[in-house]
Protein backbone atom coordinates (compact mmCIF):
# COMPACT_ATOMS: atom_id res chain seq x y z
CA UNK A 1 0.00 0.00 0.00
CA UNK A 2 2.81 2.36 -0.55
CA UNK A 3 1.09 3.75 -3.59
CA UNK A 4 -1.35 6.15 -1.77
CA UNK A 5 0.56 9.26 -2.49
CA UNK A 6 0.18 8.15 -6.29
CA UNK A 7 -3.36 7.75 -6.07
CA UNK A 8 -4.67 10.70 -4.23
CA UNK A 9 -3.40 14.12 -3.82
CA UNK A 10 -3.62 15.69 -0.38
CA UNK A 11 -6.55 18.42 -1.76
CA UNK A 12 -8.67 15.36 -2.85
CA UNK A 13 -11.27 13.69 -0.48
CA UNK A 14 -10.76 10.77 1.10
CA UNK A 15 -12.24 8.35 -1.70
CA UNK A 16 -15.15 5.95 -0.14
CA UNK A 17 -16.90 4.64 -3.59
CA UNK A 18 -14.99 1.99 -4.53
CA UNK A 19 -18.12 0.36 -5.77
CA UNK A 20 -18.49 3.37 -8.51
CA UNK A 21 -15.09 2.84 -9.53
CA UNK A 22 -11.74 2.11 -8.16
CA UNK A 23 -8.22 3.66 -9.29
CA UNK A 24 -5.99 1.92 -11.48
CA UNK A 25 -2.89 0.21 -9.24
CA UNK A 26 0.20 1.60 -10.38
CA UNK A 27 1.70 -1.57 -11.02
CA UNK A 28 -1.17 -1.90 -13.40
CA UNK A 29 -0.16 1.19 -15.12
CA UNK A 30 3.43 0.09 -15.16
CA UNK A 31 2.52 -3.06 -17.14
CA UNK A 32 -0.07 -1.25 -19.58
CA UNK A 33 3.11 1.82 -20.79
CA UNK A 34 5.04 -0.41 -23.33
CA UNK A 35 1.81 -1.04 -24.71
CA UNK A 36 0.77 2.64 -24.96
CA UNK A 37 3.96 3.14 -26.92
CA UNK A 38 6.58 0.90 -28.65
CA UNK A 39 4.69 -2.38 -27.84
CA UNK A 40 1.83 -0.29 -30.00
CA UNK A 41 1.23 -3.31 -32.44
CA UNK A 42 -2.55 -4.58 -33.69
CA UNK A 43 -2.80 -8.25 -32.00
CA UNK A 44 -4.12 -9.29 -34.95
CA UNK A 45 -1.37 -8.58 -37.32
CA UNK A 46 0.12 -11.91 -37.96
CA UNK A 47 2.98 -10.96 -40.39
CA UNK A 48 5.03 -9.21 -38.39
CA UNK A 49 6.74 -9.06 -34.83
CA UNK A 50 5.14 -5.66 -34.00
CA UNK A 51 1.82 -8.02 -34.27
CA UNK A 52 3.28 -10.88 -32.47
CA UNK A 53 4.32 -8.76 -29.80
CA UNK A 54 1.07 -7.04 -29.06
CA UNK A 55 -0.57 -10.88 -29.27
CA UNK A 56 1.57 -11.98 -27.02
CA UNK A 57 0.56 -9.57 -24.45
CA UNK A 58 -3.54 -9.84 -25.31
CA UNK A 59 -2.79 -13.53 -24.95
CA UNK A 60 -1.40 -13.37 -21.67
CA UNK A 61 -3.95 -11.19 -20.26
CA UNK A 62 -6.57 -13.19 -21.42
CA UNK A 63 -4.68 -16.12 -19.08
CA UNK A 64 -4.41 -14.10 -15.99
CA UNK A 65 -8.18 -13.06 -16.44
CA UNK A 66 -9.19 -16.68 -16.50
CA UNK A 67 -7.15 -17.60 -13.43
CA UNK A 68 -9.28 -15.35 -11.72
CA UNK A 69 -12.10 -17.19 -12.21
CA UNK A 70 -10.69 -20.67 -12.79
CA UNK A 71 -11.50 -20.68 -16.41
CA UNK A 72 -9.92 -21.58 -19.37
CA UNK A 73 -7.90 -18.67 -21.46
CA UNK A 74 -9.74 -19.94 -24.75
CA UNK A 75 -13.15 -19.16 -22.90
CA UNK A 76 -12.46 -15.52 -22.29
CA UNK A 77 -13.12 -12.71 -24.40
CA UNK A 78 -12.46 -9.12 -23.84
CA UNK A 79 -15.29 -6.61 -24.36
CA UNK A 80 -15.67 -2.69 -23.16
CA UNK A 81 -16.89 -3.67 -19.68
CA UNK A 82 -19.35 -5.14 -17.94
CA UNK A 83 -22.54 -3.33 -19.75
CA UNK A 84 -21.60 -5.01 -22.78
CA UNK A 85 -20.86 -8.05 -21.80
CA UNK A 86 -23.68 -8.30 -19.64
CA UNK A 87 -25.60 -7.14 -22.95
CA UNK A 88 -23.66 -9.94 -25.03
CA UNK A 89 -24.58 -12.55 -22.50
CA UNK A 90 -28.32 -11.88 -22.36
CA UNK A 91 -29.28 -10.70 -25.58
CA UNK A 92 -26.96 -13.53 -27.42
CA UNK A 93 -28.09 -16.45 -25.77
CA UNK A 94 -31.27 -15.15 -26.09
CA UNK A 95 -31.18 -14.44 -29.68
CA UNK A 96 -29.19 -17.51 -30.27
CA UNK A 97 -31.83 -20.26 -28.79
CA UNK A 98 -35.11 -18.25 -29.19
CA UNK A 99 -36.56 -21.03 -31.70
CA UNK A 100 -36.65 -23.45 -28.60
CA UNK A 101 -36.51 -21.89 -25.10
CA UNK A 102 -37.77 -17.96 -24.96
CA UNK A 103 -37.68 -17.27 -20.73
CA UNK A 104 -35.55 -15.91 -19.07
CA UNK A 105 -34.89 -15.23 -15.20
CA UNK A 106 -33.61 -12.49 -13.32
CA UNK A 107 -33.88 -10.62 -9.96
CA UNK A 108 -35.10 -7.34 -9.02
CA UNK A 109 -31.91 -6.11 -7.74
CA UNK A 110 -29.79 -6.41 -11.05
CA UNK A 111 -27.87 -3.53 -12.21
CA UNK A 112 -29.74 -1.53 -14.64
CA UNK A 113 -27.98 -2.84 -17.76
CA UNK A 114 -29.06 -6.04 -17.07
CA UNK A 115 -32.73 -4.73 -16.05
CA UNK A 116 -32.76 -3.24 -19.13
CA UNK A 117 -31.90 -5.63 -21.31
CA UNK A 118 -34.10 -7.86 -20.39
CA UNK A 119 -36.75 -5.09 -20.78
CA UNK A 120 -35.80 -4.81 -24.03
CA UNK A 121 -36.06 -8.70 -25.09
CA UNK A 122 -39.51 -8.42 -23.52
CA UNK A 123 -40.39 -6.05 -26.32
CA UNK A 124 -38.76 -8.90 -28.76
CA UNK A 125 -41.79 -11.25 -27.30
CA UNK A 126 -39.66 -12.96 -24.84
CA UNK A 127 -40.75 -13.79 -21.64
CA UNK A 128 -39.34 -12.63 -18.14
CA UNK A 129 -39.43 -13.41 -14.59
CA UNK A 130 -38.33 -10.60 -11.99
CA UNK A 131 -37.76 -12.45 -8.90
CA UNK A 132 -38.11 -10.64 -6.06
CA UNK A 133 -35.25 -10.67 -3.37
CA UNK A 134 -35.42 -11.45 0.35
CA UNK A 135 -35.22 -8.66 3.17
CA UNK A 136 -31.19 -9.70 3.56
CA UNK A 137 -30.82 -9.01 -0.34
CA UNK A 138 -30.33 -12.86 -1.47
CA UNK A 139 -32.36 -14.88 -3.61
CA UNK A 140 -34.70 -17.44 -1.94
CA UNK A 141 -33.55 -20.48 -4.00
CA UNK A 142 -36.82 -22.27 -3.92
CA UNK A 143 -38.20 -19.40 -5.21
CA UNK A 144 -35.72 -19.63 -8.18
CA UNK A 145 -36.44 -23.32 -8.45
CA UNK A 146 -39.86 -22.83 -9.60
CA UNK A 147 -39.26 -19.92 -11.53
CA UNK A 148 -37.28 -21.57 -13.68
CA UNK A 149 -38.89 -24.11 -16.26
CA UNK A 150 -38.02 -26.06 -19.27
CA UNK A 151 -38.86 -23.28 -21.63
CA UNK A 152 -35.86 -21.37 -19.40
CA UNK A 153 -32.75 -20.57 -21.39
CA UNK A 154 -31.17 -18.48 -19.29
CA UNK A 155 -30.81 -17.27 -15.61
CA UNK A 156 -28.86 -13.87 -14.79
CA UNK A 157 -27.94 -13.08 -11.24
CA UNK A 158 -25.62 -11.11 -10.37
CA UNK A 159 -22.66 -11.87 -8.14
CA UNK A 160 -22.74 -9.17 -5.62
CA UNK A 161 -24.85 -6.11 -5.77
CA UNK A 162 -23.19 -3.05 -6.41
CA UNK A 163 -25.26 -1.11 -3.91
CA UNK A 164 -25.26 -3.44 -0.91
CA UNK A 165 -22.45 -5.42 -1.72
CA UNK A 166 -24.78 -8.87 -0.81
CA UNK A 167 -23.23 -11.77 -2.15
CA UNK A 168 -25.50 -14.49 -3.73
CA UNK A 169 -25.72 -18.17 -3.26
CA UNK A 170 -23.61 -19.07 -6.59
CA UNK A 171 -22.85 -22.47 -6.32
CA UNK A 172 -26.50 -23.04 -4.76
CA UNK A 173 -27.91 -21.15 -8.15
CA UNK A 174 -25.49 -22.90 -10.70
CA UNK A 175 -26.48 -26.23 -9.73
CA UNK A 176 -30.37 -24.98 -9.90
CA UNK A 177 -29.53 -24.19 -13.35
CA UNK A 178 -27.62 -26.89 -14.44
CA UNK A 179 -30.22 -29.34 -13.36
CA UNK A 180 -32.98 -27.66 -15.07
CA UNK A 181 -30.95 -27.05 -18.08
CA UNK A 182 -30.98 -23.19 -18.03
CA UNK A 183 -27.69 -21.65 -18.78
CA UNK A 184 -26.45 -19.16 -15.77
CA UNK A 185 -24.78 -16.02 -16.03
CA UNK A 186 -24.06 -14.01 -13.46
CA UNK A 187 -22.68 -10.49 -13.49
CA UNK A 188 -19.50 -10.44 -11.40
CA UNK A 189 -18.60 -6.86 -12.09
CA UNK A 190 -18.66 -6.44 -8.14
CA UNK A 191 -17.27 -9.58 -7.10
CA UNK A 192 -14.22 -10.53 -9.16
CA UNK A 193 -11.47 -9.97 -7.89
CA UNK A 194 -13.15 -9.29 -3.95
CA UNK A 195 -14.54 -13.27 -3.53
CA UNK A 196 -13.20 -16.63 -5.04
CA UNK A 197 -14.87 -17.63 -8.23
CA UNK A 198 -14.78 -20.84 -9.98
CA UNK A 199 -16.74 -20.85 -12.66
CA UNK A 200 -16.62 -24.67 -12.82
CA UNK A 201 -17.24 -25.02 -9.01
CA UNK A 202 -20.53 -22.87 -9.35
CA UNK A 203 -21.77 -24.33 -12.80
CA UNK A 204 -21.32 -21.06 -14.33
CA UNK A 205 -21.47 -20.72 -17.87
CA UNK A 206 -21.27 -16.69 -18.59
CA UNK A 207 -19.67 -14.26 -16.44
CA UNK A 208 -19.12 -10.52 -16.86
CA UNK A 209 -16.54 -8.73 -15.56
CA UNK A 210 -15.49 -5.21 -15.64
CA UNK A 211 -11.87 -3.73 -15.49
CA UNK A 212 -12.23 -0.82 -13.25
CA UNK A 213 -13.68 -2.52 -10.56
CA UNK A 214 -11.02 -4.66 -9.90
CA UNK A 215 -8.19 -1.43 -9.85
CA UNK A 216 -7.85 -1.74 -13.59
CA UNK A 217 -8.58 0.46 -16.53
CA UNK A 218 -11.90 1.68 -17.61
CA UNK A 219 -13.05 0.85 -21.15
CA UNK A 220 -12.05 -2.76 -20.93
CA UNK A 221 -14.27 -5.73 -19.42
CA UNK A 222 -14.66 -9.55 -20.09
CA UNK A 223 -16.96 -12.19 -20.81
CA UNK A 224 -16.49 -15.93 -19.87
CA UNK A 225 -18.40 -17.84 -21.78
CA UNK A 226 -17.90 -21.66 -21.00
CA UNK A 227 -17.36 -24.11 -23.98
CA UNK A 228 -18.30 -27.17 -22.70
CA UNK A 229 -20.95 -27.61 -22.26
CA UNK A 230 -20.74 -25.09 -25.45
CA UNK A 231 -22.44 -21.91 -25.10
CA UNK A 232 -23.31 -20.13 -28.23
CA UNK A 233 -23.96 -16.44 -28.53
CA UNK A 234 -24.89 -14.21 -31.86
CA UNK A 235 -22.34 -11.52 -31.87
CA UNK A 236 -24.01 -7.91 -31.26
CA UNK A 237 -20.70 -6.27 -33.29
CA UNK A 238 -19.75 -8.16 -36.32
CA UNK A 239 -16.94 -7.52 -38.36
CA UNK A 240 -13.02 -8.73 -38.73
CA UNK A 241 -14.18 -11.89 -36.67
CA UNK A 242 -12.22 -11.37 -33.22
CA UNK A 243 -12.61 -13.11 -30.36
CA UNK A 244 -14.02 -16.22 -31.85
CA UNK A 245 -16.38 -14.00 -33.54
CA UNK A 246 -18.31 -13.32 -30.92
CA UNK A 247 -17.08 -9.53 -30.79
CA UNK A 248 -15.44 -7.91 -33.87
CA UNK A 249 -12.97 -4.36 -33.29
CA UNK A 250 -9.41 -4.87 -32.89
CA UNK A 251 -8.84 -5.24 -28.98
CA UNK A 252 -7.23 -2.03 -27.26
CA UNK A 253 -4.14 -4.10 -26.53
CA UNK A 254 -2.85 -1.53 -23.60
CA UNK A 255 -6.53 -1.86 -21.68
CA UNK A 256 -6.37 -5.52 -21.97
CA UNK A 257 -3.08 -5.74 -20.79
CA UNK A 258 -4.60 -3.89 -17.75
CA UNK A 259 -7.53 -6.40 -17.10
CA UNK A 260 -4.73 -9.16 -16.90
CA UNK A 261 -2.57 -7.35 -14.80
CA UNK A 262 -5.47 -6.43 -12.13
CA UNK A 263 -6.50 -9.20 -12.62
CA UNK A 264 -3.57 -10.97 -11.24
CA UNK A 265 -2.85 -8.53 -8.95
CA UNK A 266 -6.33 -9.90 -7.45
CA UNK A 267 -5.77 -13.43 -7.70
CA UNK A 268 -2.53 -12.93 -5.77
CA UNK A 269 -3.57 -10.35 -2.62
CA UNK A 270 -7.65 -11.51 -2.47
CA UNK A 271 -7.27 -13.54 0.57
CA UNK A 272 -5.15 -10.59 2.47
CA UNK A 273 -7.13 -7.80 1.38
CA UNK A 274 -9.93 -9.73 2.18
CA UNK A 275 -9.12 -9.87 5.52
CA UNK A 276 -7.63 -6.16 5.68
CA UNK A 277 -10.90 -4.95 4.50
CA UNK A 278 -13.24 -6.42 6.80
CA UNK A 279 -11.26 -4.94 9.69
CA UNK A 280 -11.45 -1.34 8.39
CA UNK A 281 -15.02 -2.35 7.29
CA UNK A 282 -15.90 -3.80 11.14
CA UNK A 283 -13.95 -0.85 12.57
CA UNK A 284 -15.85 1.89 10.39
CA UNK A 285 -18.88 0.49 11.63
CA UNK A 286 -18.07 -0.34 15.49
CA UNK A 287 -17.07 3.35 15.06
CA UNK A 288 -20.41 4.76 14.07
CA UNK A 289 -22.24 2.49 16.08
CA UNK A 290 -20.68 3.99 19.34
CA UNK A 291 -21.14 7.62 17.83
CA UNK A 292 -24.55 7.95 16.59
CA UNK A 293 -27.86 5.92 17.43
CA UNK A 294 -30.17 4.70 14.74
CA UNK A 295 -28.30 3.76 12.24
CA UNK A 296 -28.80 0.58 10.30
CA UNK A 297 -27.00 -1.56 7.65
CA UNK A 298 -28.91 -2.26 4.63
CA UNK A 299 -28.41 -5.41 3.10
CA UNK A 300 -26.84 -9.20 4.79
CA UNK A 301 -23.76 -8.12 6.91
CA UNK A 302 -21.97 -11.39 7.01
CA UNK A 303 -22.59 -12.76 3.11
CA UNK A 304 -21.44 -9.74 1.99
CA UNK A 305 -18.16 -8.21 0.37
CA UNK A 306 -16.22 -7.08 2.75
CA UNK A 307 -15.35 -3.33 1.24
CA UNK A 308 -19.02 -2.31 1.19
CA UNK A 309 -21.28 -0.82 3.90
CA UNK A 310 -24.79 0.88 2.97
CA UNK A 311 -26.51 2.14 6.17
CA UNK A 312 -29.25 4.26 6.74
CA UNK A 313 -29.23 7.23 8.86
CA UNK A 314 -32.57 7.75 10.63
CA UNK A 315 -34.42 11.08 9.52
CA UNK A 316 -30.98 12.70 7.89
CA UNK A 317 -31.77 13.01 3.91
CA UNK A 318 -28.59 11.29 2.32
CA UNK A 319 -27.85 14.59 -0.29
CA UNK A 320 -27.94 16.49 2.68
CA UNK A 321 -25.34 14.55 4.75
CA UNK A 322 -23.15 14.12 1.92
CA UNK A 323 -22.78 17.86 0.88
CA UNK A 324 -21.95 18.41 4.58
CA UNK A 325 -18.84 15.51 4.61
CA UNK A 326 -16.80 17.85 2.11
CA UNK A 327 -14.09 15.81 2.89
CA UNK A 328 -15.48 12.25 2.05
CA UNK A 329 -16.35 11.17 -1.51
CA UNK A 330 -19.06 8.28 -0.68
CA UNK A 331 -22.58 7.68 -2.72
CA UNK A 332 -26.01 7.89 -1.61
CA UNK A 333 -29.47 5.73 -2.01
CA UNK A 334 -31.19 8.92 -1.60
CA UNK A 335 -33.04 9.79 -4.98
CA UNK A 336 -32.08 13.48 -4.71
CA UNK A 337 -28.94 12.93 -6.45
CA UNK A 338 -30.48 12.11 -9.34
CA UNK A 339 -33.10 13.50 -11.63
CA UNK A 340 -35.68 11.07 -10.74
CA UNK A 341 -35.99 11.47 -7.40
CA UNK A 342 -36.91 7.98 -6.92
CA UNK A 343 -34.81 6.43 -3.77
CA UNK A 344 -32.93 3.37 -5.09
CA UNK A 345 -35.15 0.43 -6.12
CA UNK A 346 -32.49 -1.60 -4.70
CA UNK A 347 -32.74 -0.48 -1.44
CA UNK A 348 -36.93 -0.76 -1.96
CA UNK A 349 -36.81 -4.32 -3.62
CA UNK A 350 -35.08 -5.43 0.40
CA UNK A 351 -38.50 -4.24 1.92
CA UNK A 352 -36.31 -0.86 3.29
CA UNK A 353 -39.26 2.09 3.97
CA UNK A 354 -38.94 4.75 1.61
CA UNK A 355 -38.16 7.17 4.29
CA UNK A 356 -35.13 4.83 5.33
CA UNK A 357 -33.96 4.76 1.63
CA UNK A 358 -33.42 8.68 1.95
CA UNK A 359 -31.38 8.36 4.49
CA UNK A 360 -29.06 5.71 2.88
CA UNK A 361 -25.45 6.08 2.04
CA UNK A 362 -23.04 3.56 0.37
CA UNK A 363 -20.18 3.38 1.98
CA UNK A 364 -16.95 1.55 -0.21
CA UNK A 365 -13.95 0.88 0.76
CA UNK A 366 -10.76 -0.39 -0.86
CA UNK A 367 -7.16 -1.47 -1.62
CA UNK A 368 -5.64 2.32 -0.95
CA UNK A 369 -8.46 2.68 1.93
CA UNK A 370 -5.91 3.49 5.49
CA UNK A 371 -7.15 2.86 9.03
CA UNK A 372 -6.49 6.77 9.21
CA UNK A 373 -9.22 7.28 6.61
CA UNK A 374 -11.71 5.33 8.14
CA UNK A 375 -11.11 7.08 11.25
CA UNK A 376 -11.37 10.81 9.68
CA UNK A 377 -14.91 9.29 8.06
CA UNK A 378 -16.76 7.93 11.49
CA UNK A 379 -15.74 11.46 13.15
CA UNK A 380 -17.00 13.49 10.20
CA UNK A 381 -20.38 11.39 9.15
CA UNK A 382 -20.76 11.45 13.30
CA UNK A 383 -20.41 15.05 13.32
CA UNK A 384 -22.38 16.03 10.49
CA UNK A 385 -25.62 13.16 10.99
CA UNK A 386 -25.36 14.89 14.57
CA UNK A 387 -26.12 18.25 13.10
CA UNK A 388 -28.26 17.56 10.40
CA UNK A 389 -30.60 15.64 13.05
CA UNK A 390 -30.38 18.74 15.47
CA UNK A 391 -32.39 20.37 12.80
CA UNK A 392 -34.27 17.08 11.24
CA UNK A 393 -38.35 17.69 12.23
CA UNK A 394 -38.27 13.96 11.92
CA UNK A 395 -35.74 13.55 14.60
CA UNK A 396 -37.57 15.65 17.14
CA UNK A 397 -40.91 13.90 16.75
CA UNK A 398 -39.26 10.25 16.82
CA UNK A 399 -37.26 12.01 20.28
CA UNK A 400 -40.83 13.29 21.16
CA UNK A 401 -42.15 9.60 20.91
CA UNK A 402 -44.49 10.04 18.14
CA UNK A 403 -44.45 8.06 15.51
CA UNK A 404 -44.15 9.51 12.05
CA UNK A 405 -46.32 6.30 10.02
CA UNK A 406 -49.45 8.19 12.33
CA UNK A 407 -48.91 11.70 10.63
CA UNK A 408 -51.44 11.92 7.26
CA UNK A 409 -48.18 13.10 4.70
CA UNK A 410 -49.36 14.94 1.85
CA UNK A 411 -47.18 12.94 -0.79
CA UNK A 412 -45.83 15.93 -3.06
CA UNK B 1 -24.24 19.45 -8.89
CA UNK B 2 -22.75 22.78 -8.34
CA UNK B 3 -24.23 24.88 -6.02
CA UNK B 4 -24.53 28.60 -5.60
CA UNK B 5 -22.11 30.46 -2.83
CA UNK B 6 -25.63 31.84 -1.25
CA UNK B 7 -27.32 28.19 -0.94
CA UNK B 8 -23.91 26.82 0.24
CA UNK B 9 -23.96 29.31 2.98
CA UNK B 10 -27.72 28.82 4.18
CA UNK B 11 -26.75 25.16 4.34
CA UNK B 12 -23.73 25.09 6.06
CA UNK B 13 -24.91 28.00 8.34
CA UNK B 14 -28.67 27.78 8.18
CA UNK B 15 -30.31 30.59 10.47
CA UNK B 16 -33.08 30.61 12.36
CA UNK B 17 -33.16 26.63 13.44
CA UNK B 18 -34.91 25.34 16.08
CA UNK B 19 -38.76 25.24 17.44
CA UNK B 20 -41.69 27.43 18.97
CA UNK B 21 -43.90 25.96 21.32
CA UNK B 22 -46.57 24.92 18.72
CA UNK B 23 -49.45 25.46 21.61
CA UNK B 24 -49.23 29.31 21.67
CA UNK B 25 -52.01 31.42 20.19
CA UNK B 26 -49.20 33.64 18.81
CA UNK B 27 -47.51 31.09 16.58
CA UNK B 28 -48.37 29.18 13.51
CA UNK B 29 -47.23 26.14 12.76
CA UNK B 30 -46.57 24.82 8.95
CA UNK B 31 -45.74 21.13 9.04
CA UNK B 32 -45.37 20.08 4.82
CA UNK B 33 -43.95 17.42 2.58
CA UNK B 34 -43.52 13.61 3.62
CA UNK B 35 -41.00 11.41 4.72
CA UNK B 36 -41.07 8.77 2.00
CA UNK B 37 -40.50 11.77 -0.76
CA UNK B 38 -37.67 12.76 0.76
CA UNK B 39 -38.59 16.31 2.00
CA UNK B 40 -40.41 17.60 5.03
CA UNK B 41 -39.91 21.12 6.55
CA UNK B 42 -41.76 22.03 9.27
CA UNK B 43 -41.77 26.43 9.46
CA UNK B 44 -43.14 28.20 12.43
CA UNK B 45 -43.78 31.83 12.99
CA UNK B 46 -44.63 34.26 16.03
CA UNK B 47 -46.68 37.20 15.53
CA UNK B 48 -46.46 40.28 17.55
CA UNK B 49 -49.39 42.38 19.09
CA UNK B 50 -48.82 44.89 16.47
CA UNK B 51 -49.16 42.46 13.66
CA UNK B 52 -45.46 41.65 12.26
CA UNK B 53 -43.92 38.37 12.52
CA UNK B 54 -41.14 39.04 15.59
CA UNK B 55 -39.54 35.55 15.20
CA UNK B 56 -39.53 32.70 12.41
CA UNK B 57 -37.96 29.29 13.66
CA UNK B 58 -37.53 25.84 10.68
CA UNK B 59 -36.63 21.97 10.96
CA UNK B 60 -36.11 20.67 8.07
CA UNK B 61 -35.24 17.25 6.72
CA UNK B 62 -33.94 17.23 3.06
CA UNK B 63 -31.12 18.01 0.29
CA UNK B 64 -29.38 20.71 1.17
CA UNK B 65 -31.73 22.43 -1.16
CA UNK B 66 -34.82 21.91 1.35
CA UNK B 67 -32.55 23.26 4.31
CA UNK B 68 -31.21 26.57 2.26
CA UNK B 69 -34.96 27.15 1.41
CA UNK B 70 -36.39 26.89 4.67
CA UNK B 71 -33.05 28.88 6.19
CA UNK B 72 -33.97 31.90 3.42
CA UNK B 73 -37.68 31.88 4.15
CA UNK B 74 -37.07 32.79 8.21
CA UNK B 75 -34.75 35.21 7.26
CA UNK B 76 -37.56 36.80 4.87
CA UNK B 77 -40.61 36.72 6.92
CA UNK B 78 -39.71 38.20 9.97
CA UNK B 79 -40.32 42.21 10.26
CA UNK B 80 -43.37 41.36 7.54
CA UNK B 81 -46.86 41.14 8.22
CA UNK B 82 -48.57 38.29 7.40
CA UNK B 83 -50.04 39.18 4.48
CA UNK B 84 -46.81 40.63 3.19
CA UNK B 85 -45.11 36.97 4.27
CA UNK B 86 -47.73 35.17 2.29
CA UNK B 87 -46.96 36.90 -1.30
CA UNK B 88 -43.62 35.19 -1.22
CA UNK B 89 -43.20 33.39 -4.16
CA UNK B 90 -41.50 30.03 -4.58
CA UNK B 91 -40.00 31.55 -7.52
CA UNK B 92 -38.10 34.54 -5.85
CA UNK B 93 -36.66 31.79 -3.39
CA UNK B 94 -35.63 29.69 -6.35
CA UNK B 95 -33.71 32.58 -8.14
CA UNK B 96 -32.13 34.03 -4.80
CA UNK B 97 -30.78 30.80 -4.05
CA UNK B 98 -30.03 29.49 -7.81
CA UNK B 99 -31.82 26.71 -7.33
CA UNK B 100 -30.81 23.78 -10.22
CA UNK B 101 -34.36 22.90 -12.27
CA UNK B 102 -34.43 19.06 -10.64
CA UNK B 103 -34.32 21.40 -6.95
CA UNK B 104 -37.19 23.68 -8.10
CA UNK B 105 -39.88 21.39 -5.52
CA UNK B 106 -37.72 22.68 -2.64
CA UNK B 107 -38.79 26.28 -2.72
CA UNK B 108 -42.10 25.21 -3.59
CA UNK B 109 -42.14 23.43 -0.22
CA UNK B 110 -40.58 26.67 1.76
CA UNK B 111 -43.50 28.31 0.10
CA UNK B 112 -46.22 26.01 1.28
CA UNK B 113 -44.94 25.77 4.43
CA UNK B 114 -45.18 29.61 4.78
CA UNK B 115 -48.58 29.29 3.84
CA UNK B 116 -49.28 26.43 6.23
CA UNK B 117 -48.06 28.36 9.20
CA UNK B 118 -49.63 31.61 8.42
CA UNK B 119 -53.51 29.51 8.01
CA UNK B 120 -52.74 27.98 11.37
CA UNK B 121 -51.82 31.26 12.63
CA UNK B 122 -55.01 32.71 11.31
CA UNK B 123 -57.06 29.63 12.29
CA UNK B 124 -55.88 30.05 15.90
CA UNK B 125 -56.44 33.85 15.50
CA UNK B 126 -60.08 32.99 14.52
CA UNK B 127 -60.90 30.62 17.45
CA UNK B 128 -59.97 33.25 19.89
CA UNK B 129 -62.59 35.46 17.99
CA UNK B 130 -64.91 33.64 18.23
CA UNK B 131 -66.22 33.01 21.44
CA UNK B 132 -65.73 37.11 22.40
CA UNK B 133 -68.03 37.60 19.24
CA UNK B 134 -70.57 35.53 20.73
CA UNK B 135 -70.57 37.34 24.39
Amino acid sequence: MTAIAQIRRNDQPIYLDYQATTPLDPRVLEAMMPYFTYKFGNPGSRSHSYGWEAEEGVEKARGQVAKLIGADEKEVIFTSGATESNNLAIKGVAEFYKDRRNHIVTTVTEHKCVLDTCRHLEQQGFDVTYLPVQKNGLVDLEQLRAAVTDKTVLVSIMAVNNEIGVIQPLAEIGAICREKGAFFHTDAAQAAGKIALDVEAMNIDLMSISGHKIYGPKGIGALYVRRRPRVRLVAMIVGGGQERGFRSGTLPTPLCVGLGEAAEICSNEMAAEAERLTKLRDRMLKGLNAKLPEIYVNGDLDRRIPGNLNISFAHVEGESLMMGIKNLSVSSGSACTSASLEPSYVLRALGVEEEMAHTSLRIGLGRFTTEHEVDTAVDELAHQVTKLRAMSPLWEMSQEGIDIKSIEWAAH
Amino acid sequence: MAYSEKLIDHYENPRNIGSLDKGAEDVGTGLVGAPACGDVMKLQIKVGADGLIEDAKFKTFGCGSAIASSSLVTEWVKGKTIDEAETIKNTDIAKHLALPPVKIHCSVLAEDAIKAAIADYRAKASKKDEPQAAE
